[in-house]
């Protein structure tokens, strides 16, 4: 007997309500604590002060004063970025996007589908209040745009739930544990010091060895499940790998190009920042990578308007006057969000235009390579990966062939696709610490696919969904399959390293 | 039965889990693929195997609550639309794939099993499950069977009951049939199967359906050819049929058709009035021969241009482009209309003709998309929803061609089926008589008009106003419709 797309899920399914009935007392409180605990100053970090994001925007507007939970908001939006009419007509109810909608495969529920959550806008516009259901459904989204992909009407789901989620933010008052787990997080994240900070003392316990103990005691299965998640989450600071200001190009120069380095990626993935530097400047790219901030995009996705626009601005300012051509991206997440700019910002005078200019500027950066074409020699890398597409290169960039002709185009290396490679793996921005059991699941799913494929090593593009593979072959004891960035497998084979470099 | 009490006994057989009753999360299920008709069902529920199913059934018939069923929602007829105080039943969970008997070429699924899948289970020993609806790759497997789904393929391979082989079907007083085969190709005793298949979800629920699978056949040869416009395409189109040639599919679409699928999934087809897809499939000599033979006639129907797929790829983007015909439409218009009418292949050109004047006459823009080999229509009303008065029109519109189809001898649905939407024009298609027959196999099925109850039907006869010829029926008097 097989089954498919999750099977009959529906005994063990992932209730709506049990997050929060499970997080009790003792959850409340340790979140603040923690909460507290990294939010408060931020003296380390580029910059970039933070906001109280939805007080700000709601006296913009003087709309949309949130009730407390429980009770209701009527009409659920109202006019400032409701999710536009025009683009939820667009949607003709045909359900093509439904089979590849990672929560419609795990719950298999109408109202857990991209069709459902654009129905439920519709109403939200003028028939229904913004209340617990509506928004349950619409948090429950990963914003992965396997939709936007699976549409052939032209729904553009990205900017629907883009504008939905804002009028979440600023007109749905959640819990206040709810609150100060998400509070947390946006304190934390964009800011790589704080992170760095963060994830630290965890590093050292790790070497104590006191996690072990900790859960061998049982002590750990009490914390709350999204810590939990986090914790499981963040692996080891490696060493930073800096990356100079400015690296000159090797041979004939063909381009100057800004990279962005990043927050989870430099925090975690460093050296993955320093191979990019390293494939541009071999293929003759002169190389900028000015002191920076967080481009916003994990703000801009959970909704949280007027702190991503400050960080989009700020990101601007930072590479607008560094005389570049292009702005290349190694994050699938931040380089969907750059390439937005332009969309964000629109109703900004001063940045409107500017935001516009960069965002044509902004590539992928397999995309940008397939583009430069290939002039550094490769060295062969016996062995076969999987590409596992992130849903923000795949589905919100439409980049699908470019990384892996990248990784072609390389002798002796072999590209294996993972079955089911349109559904997402759970990771999805803060998706996997908000939501953890359906991103396990999602997680666990497509460990099982990758595995499937019996390839030596996974290659992907973004760092969340690198942490959640990670996190979920662990959790099935397989922590042995080795992973890479598309730039990490270039930069070994433009120096001709051994295979082995990649497969430790 | 009070609504509370209601919810408590699903949840007492589904857990909370299986049971929706929040009104917003209602409302996402309140349409299907017909966005037209609207009901907020009472409940719904979502079981996950039959036995659940049958408890449902039970408990609804017992309290005389009518109930549907509904699988992904993709039917084009509102056969899925909820009935008021009503329980809506997804199969959506039941999505198991419960065995492959390939020595006997059999496949077994519960219904929420998506058609696509199917073909995808079987693809590597060399299998494929023949019927090809466009929406194959969601809808079920249970909506396919209601509403006996075809697909481009079907001219030469059939419609979905030339592919179902059994039913397991919880019958609308809770009990459990098994209607048709084991593996045994013929049953004696009436076709229960039969008349299950395309009953639209009147005549029960199926809770595990029975498949078979092909062998994929050792050649296929696609080819696309554009025509100055739908009447030069449709000469091509009898050309190959009276020449003898039976191809796996004919497929036509025209200019505004064209266009949209070109804004959604830029196939690349060419700038023409018409264009037809044309594939052949069957032993490799045979494929060849026909293949050149069909290559002609387009030539000699003056054909300005022909592509031959020169791979599975190319195939692919060939069929990428029709099948996201239909929805492709929201990029050319807010709302659509669409119909599925069946006309004898010979009178295709003259309907062509007179969809044409009736959308100029109304003023409104008319997309054609259509299985050309077996003259099944879609003509595709466009619209916008949001203009006053402008959806009635549609409606109207769509009518007149359906009345146009009908004096051309033909019929009202190929495969979309009638549902909500096309009850009202049974009346044209089939006497009085004719119809009270097919009520009595529903009354026999569904004695108290629980299952589905509206649907495919225009008056809403209870079962117990027997219709005229039937008044006294001895069979129903002495209970043995029971036994069904
Ligand atoms: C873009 C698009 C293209 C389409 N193309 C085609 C096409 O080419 N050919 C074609 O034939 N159709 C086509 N359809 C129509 C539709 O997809 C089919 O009718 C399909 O079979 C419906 O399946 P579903 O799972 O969505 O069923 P639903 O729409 O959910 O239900 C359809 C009917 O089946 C009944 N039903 C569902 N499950 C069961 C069950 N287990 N037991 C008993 N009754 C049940 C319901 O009560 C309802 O009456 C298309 C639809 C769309 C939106
Ligand atoms: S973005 Fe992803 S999770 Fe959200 S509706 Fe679309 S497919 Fe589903
Ligand atoms: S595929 Fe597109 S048009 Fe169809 S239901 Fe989904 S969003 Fe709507």
């Amino acid at each position: 007997m097989t089954e498919r797309n999750g099977g009959g899920r529906g005994e063990d399914r992932y209730n709506a309500t049990d997050a929060t009935e499970r997080r009790g007392d003792e959850g409340t409180f340790r979140e603040e604590a923690m909460a507290e605990s990294i939010g408060a100053g931020s003296p380390e970090d580029v910059g970039q002060s933070t906001y109280a994001a939805g007080d700000s925007v709601r006296q913009t507007v003087g709309i949309g004063r949130s009730t407390e939970s429980g009770s209701y908001t009527f009409p659920a939006f109202d006019d400032h970025h409701p999710p536009e009419k025009d683009l939820i007509d667009d949607c003709v109810h045909c359900g093509f996007c439904l089979p590849t909608c990672p929560t419609y495969v795990l719950f298999g529920e109408e109202m857990d589908s991209p069709r459902g959550r654009i129905y439920l806008m519709n109403k939200g516009l003028t028939e229904e209040p913004m209340n617990d259901q509506m928004v349950r459904h619409f948090d429950l989204c990963l914003g992965c745009m396997a939709c936007v992909t699976a549409c052939p009407s032209g729904v553009q789901y990205d900017k629907l739930i883009e504008a939905t989620r804002g009028q979440v933010e600023r007109r749905y008052e959640r819990s206040a544990e709810d609150k100060a787990f998400r509070e947390m997080i946006f304190q934390l994240f964009p800011y790589p010091n704080r992170l760095r900070l963060a994830a630290g003392p965890m590093r050292l316990y790790q070497r104590l060895g006191i996690r072990d103990r900790l859960r061998k005691s049982g002590v750990m299965n009490r914390i709350p499940s999204r810590l939990r998640a986090m914790e499981a989450l963040l692996p080891d600071v490696p060493k930073e790998e800096k990356v100079p200001e400015v690296t000159p190009a090797v041979g004939e120069k063909r381009a100057r190009v800004g990279v962005l380095l990043g927050c989870v990626q430099r925090v975690f993935f460093s050296p993955v920042n320093a191979a990019t530097v390293r494939v541009l400047a071999a293929e003759g790219c002169e190389v900028v990578a000015p002191k920076q901030g967080c481009c916003g995009a994990l703000s801009t996705h959970a909704g949280r308007e007027e702190e991503s626009l400050n960080f989009a601005r700020k990101t601007i300012d930072t590479f607008e006057n560094e005389d570049l051509d292009y702005f290349v991206i190694n994050a699938a997440g931040c380089g969907s969000t750059m390439k937005e700019y332009g969309y964000l910002l629109r109703d900004d005078p001063e940045y409107a235009e500017r935001a516009k200019a960069f965002s044509e500027k902004v590539r992928d950066v397999s995309e940008f390579l397939q583009q430069l074409g290939p002039r550094a020699e490769r060295h062969p890398l016996p062995v076969t990966a999987a590409y596992h597409d992130a849903c923000h290169l795949a589905h919100a960039q439409g980049v699908r062939q470019q990384p892996r002709q990248t990784l072609k185009q390389i002798p002796g290396m072999q590209v294996k696709e993972i079955r089911e490679a349109e559904v997402c793996c759970g990771s999805a921005g803060i998706y996997n610490m908000v939501e953890p059991e359906p991103a396990e699941e999602l997680g666990e799913r497509k460990a099982k696919n990758i595995l499937a494929t019996g390839a030596r090593m996974i290659v992907t593009s973004n760092p969340g969904c690198m942490l959640q593979i990670q996190a979920s072959l662990k959790r099935m004891g397989h922590d042995e399959l080795p992973m890479a960035h598309p730039m990490e497998v270039l930069d070994a084979s433009l120096r001709g390293e051994p295979v082995e470099t990649l497969l430790r | 039965m009070e609504r509370s009490r209601l919810i408590q006994a699903m949840e007492d057989i589904l857990g909370p889990e299986g049971v929706i009753h929040e009104r917003e999360q209602l409302r996402t299920y309140e349409c299907d693929g017909l966005m037209n008709y609207r009901v907020i069902p009472d409940l719904v529920v979502l079981p996950v195997n039959a036995e659940q199913v049958q408890k449902i059934v039970r408990l609804c018939y017992d309290e005389g609550i009518p109930y549907v069923a509904r699988g992904s929602g993709t039917g084009l007829s509102g056969g899925a639309l909820p009935v008021e105080s009503g329980v809506l039943i997804v199969m959506s969970r039941m999505k198991r794939i419960l065995e492959v008997d390939l020595e006997n070429e059999r496949v077994v699924v519960e219904p929420g099993v998506i058609n696509l899948w199917v073909s995808q289970e079987v693809a590597d020993e060399g299998y494929y499950y023949a019927p090809d609806p466009a929406s194959q790759l969601v809808s079920s497997i249970g909506g396919n069977l209601a509403e006996n789904s075809g697909g481009v393929h079907c001219l030469k391979y059939g419609f979905t009951t030339n592919h179902v082989t059994g039913a397991e079907v919880v019958l609308p007083d809770g009990s459990v049939a098994h209607l048709g085969g084991g593996k045994a190709p013929d049953e004696p005793g009436y076709d229960l199967l039969g008349a299950f298949v395309g009953s639209e979800g009147t005549l029960g629920i199926a809770t595990s359906i029975t498949l078979r699978v092909l062998r994929k056949p050792e050649a296929v040869r696609t080819l696309l050819a554009a025509f100055k416009d739908t009447e030069e395409a449709g000469d091509a189109v009898s050309g190959i049929i009276g020449g003898g040639i039976v191809p796996a599919a004919i497929e036509m679409m025209d200019r505004l058709c064209l266009e949209a699928v070109e804004v959604a999934v830029s196939p690349g087809f060419p700038d023409a009035g018409a264009v037809l897809i044309v594939e052949l499939d069957g032993p490799e000599a045979e494929v060849e021969n026909q293949f050149e033979r069909t290559m002609k006639i387009c030539e000699d129907s003056n054909a300005s241009e022909i592509r031959v797929a020169e791979d599975d790829a190319e195939r692919a983007l060939f069929w990428k482009g029709r099948k996201a015909a239909f929805a492709a439409m929201g990029r050319v218009s807010n709302d659509y209309y669409v119909q599925d009418s069946v006309v004898p292949r010979t009178e295709l050109g003259a309907v062509l003709k007179r969809i044409s004047d009736l959308g100029e006459e109304y003023g409104m823009r008319v997309a054609n998309v259509f299985h050309a080999g077996d003259g099944n229509l879609h003509p595709l009303v466009l619209y916008d929803g949001e203009v006053e008065g402008e959806a009635e029109k549609a409606e109207k519109l769509a009518g007149d061609i359906v009345f146009a189809c009908l004096e051309h001898g033909g019929s009202l649905t190929g495969e979309h089926g009638i549902g909500e939407d096309k009850k009202k024009y049974m009346p044209k298609m089939f006497t009085e008589e004719d119809l009270d027959t097919m009520q009595l196999l529903r009354c026999a099925f569904d004695p108290h008009y629980l299952c589905n109850p509206g649907k495919m039907f225009p008056t809403p006869r209870l079962c117990g106003e027997r219709p005229g010829p039937f008044r006294m029926h001895p069979v129903q008097k002495a209970g043995l419709a029971e036994l069904f």
